[in-house]
């Protein structure tokens, strides 16, 4: 156990280092945009030019850059994120209202992408080479070639217009006083087209990866010794085969999930989904740059922790990672 | 058997490889088929596809020919697939290339940075890129290739590791070759192939991500792009759902065609490794 917390107490030090870059990086991007808040504060409210001045001293803007940076980050540390100003209140506030949405939307498409994509992988890779082998196959990359807008707009041609199965967007029924589980079902009904559109497109991913690990698993002394024993092929191919291809696939739910998060900036947008990657459009639109980099911040912390959280996981999957420990 | 050989008998690799000489074509001769400006105004709107022969397709909301504006839409799909991908393997294999063969403080701040840029999410760094800087052509590739360099920067460096400690290299340094020049006229062309080995797949996520870009609003506004076209269409999506769809499937198989032909030259040239 004790490699195993090494390992993790070196990732730890290295988010850290990730994070700070990716800070000064959303800073000079604010930097770099046209404008500044005190800009955004007087259009919406009107101000002359001694206001201006007042504004800009007062909110440190016409100190030099590095102060700037410095105060940029003392505001981060007690996780402040500045005042949005298409919405009148703290970046943080707004942020946090909408996080939840995003990550029911993200977590069920990545339950749905990686049980149904590892289960298809298995199908396929269970007998390499065969013709529901290539035919899973191609057709995973036909997915793959599927942009999710576009999929979530046929979803709802579909299924929300023509045969008006499902509700064509947002997360629940307006102002329709459900509570309990009435609630939950509503926005689950809201949440299917959303989520296949999300989750489909990643599928193709983890099937693939599912079926070259099995491919590889198979050439195994392993495989050959379970075999020897007389082991059904069922239980070579779950118990063995499938098993060992799994481990690479966790590693590639913690990399997968910021490429989620951008994916789902496109699908809530078709969906009208209120959440963070409707937010982070909706903050393109008003020019709203601080909310918008805001949004990529509170993203990149997201991603650290889930990558950390695998990490863990790990520990735990693989017990070659802590093998140390009978040894040490 | 030569590698095009193998190629071709490959049916997937052919039916990719077709796809893409039919978009290449389509783009080339967008100008020459559909002279003038693609966006101006050609018959009635909202024209269903395959009513008027010469309107094949249809027009969209505002009288626009869709035919026309696939054809112009081919154009930007592969200029910003192939320079936002030849961007991010050019930076991606000389970052990696820095990064493994100095080592040190170098090698591990360059990692840290590329770390940071795979913890952004990619879609949000191009969106966030976009916004501030004005949507242009130029701009969407940079942006693109932002989120997409990271990729071949990990696989040069992999390969660059495995290299630097060869023979060539070591006389290399003993003739007294600049460091840096070792890196690059010595190292950097043979870790090439496996870097190399990645385009398909950047150049189709260089084209999907466009692609969402443009359906967002962020693409140059004086070109046409099947995205925007898709997203003209949505407006419309009850009762002109063609016009969202047509778009979609010239990306999809555009995507398709790029996966395909891309697997298809990667395993027959790998083959032809395994041979030798």
């Amino acid at each position: 156990m004790t490699r195993a917390l090494t390992l993790l107490r070196h990732r730890l030090v290295g988010s850290i280092f990730v994070l700070l870059i990716v800070i000064i990086g959303t800073f000079l991007l604010l930097e770099a945009a046209p404008g500044d808040a005190v800009d955004a504060y007087i259009v919406s409210t009107g101000g002359d030019a001694g206001m201006i001045e007042l504004l800009r001293h007062r909110w440190g803007l016409d100190q030099s850059e590095l102060t700037r940076l410095a105060n940029y980050l003392w505001a981060l540390l007690h996780l402040d994120l500045g005042q949005s100003v298409t919405f009148s209140r703290p970046i943080r506030d707004v942020i946090l209202e909408r996080l939840p949405n995003t990550l029911l939307l993200m977590v069920s498409a990545t339950a749905l992408s990686f049980g149904l994509g590892s289960a298809l992988g298995i199908y396929a890779g269970a007998r390499p080479g065969s013709a529901r082998d290539r035919f899973v196959s191609i057709g995973s990359l036909a997915l793959y070639a599927v942009p999710g807008f576009w999929l979530g707009l046929v979803l709802i041609v579909i299924f929300a217009v023509d045969l008006r199965w499902l509700p064509i967007g947002g997360i629940e029924t307006l102002a329709s006083d459900k509570a309990g589980l009435d609630r939950a079902a509503d926005i689950a009904t809201h949440l299917v087209l959303p989520v296949s559109a999300l989750g489909f497109i990643y599928l193709a991913l983890y099937l693939r990866m599912m079926r070259a690990g099995m491919a590889e698993a198979w050439r195994q002394d392993f495989v050959l010794a379970a075999r020897a024993r007389g082991l059904s092929r069922r239980r070579i191919v779950l118990a063995h085969v499938a098993r060992n291809a799994l481990l690479p696939l966790v590693t590639m739910l913690g990399l997968q999930s910021a490429q989620m998060l951008g994916g789902s900036v496109v699908i809530e947008s078709v969906f009208s989904v209120p959440g963070l990657g409707r937010l982070a459009q909706e903050a393109v639109a008003a020019r709203d740059t601080p909310l918008l980099l805001g949004i990529i911040l509170v993203s990149a912390v997201l991603v650290i922790f889930i990558n950390l959280a695998v990490d863990i996981a790990y520990v735990f999957l693989d017990p070659r990672v802590g093998a140390s420990e009978a040894g040490a | 058997m030569s590698a095009l050989h193998r190629f071709l008998r490959r049916p997937e690799a052919v039916a990719g490889a077709l796809i893409l000489a039919a978009l290449f074509a389509m783009a080339v001769s967008a100008g020459l088929l559909f002279p003038g400006d693609p966006q101006s105004i050609a018959g009635p709107a909202l024209l269903p596809p395959f009513q008027d022969w010469s309107l094949p397709l249809g027009t969209d909301r505002l009288g626009r020919d869709v035919l026309t504006e696939l054809f112009h839409g081919a154009r930007t799909s592969l200029a910003v697939g192939l320079a936002a991908a030849a961007a991010a393997l050019a930076v991606g294999a000389v970052i990696g290339t820095l990064a493994g063969f100095t080592g040190g403080l170098t090698d591990e701040v360059l990692m840290r940075i590329t770390d940071a840029f795979q913890t952004v999410p990619s879609f949000l760094l191009a969106l966030a890129f976009v916004s501030v800087v004005g949507p242009s052509l130029g701009v969407v590739v940079v942006a693109i290739a932002l989120g997409t360099w990271t990729g071949p920067a990990r696989v040069a460096r992999a390969e660059v590791l495995s290299i630097r400690e060869r023979d060539y290299v070591a006389n290399a340094r003993v003739i007294g070759m600049h460091p840096l020049a070792i890196a690059f006229r010595e190292v950097l062309p043979n870790a090439l192939p496996p870097v190399l080995a990645l385009s398909s797949v950047i150049v189709a996520a260089a084209i999907l991500t466009e692609a969402a870009l443009s359906f967002l609003g962020l693409a140059d506004p004086n070109r046409v792009t099947w995205g925007g076209m898709i997203a003209e269409g949505r407006t419309v999506l009850r009762t002109a759902p063609f016009l969202s769809i047509v778009p979609g499937i010239a990306l999809v198989l555009t995507v398709l065609g790029v996966y395909l032909a891309g697997e298809g030259i990667v395993e027959t040239t790998a083959v032809r490794r395994g041979l030798s």
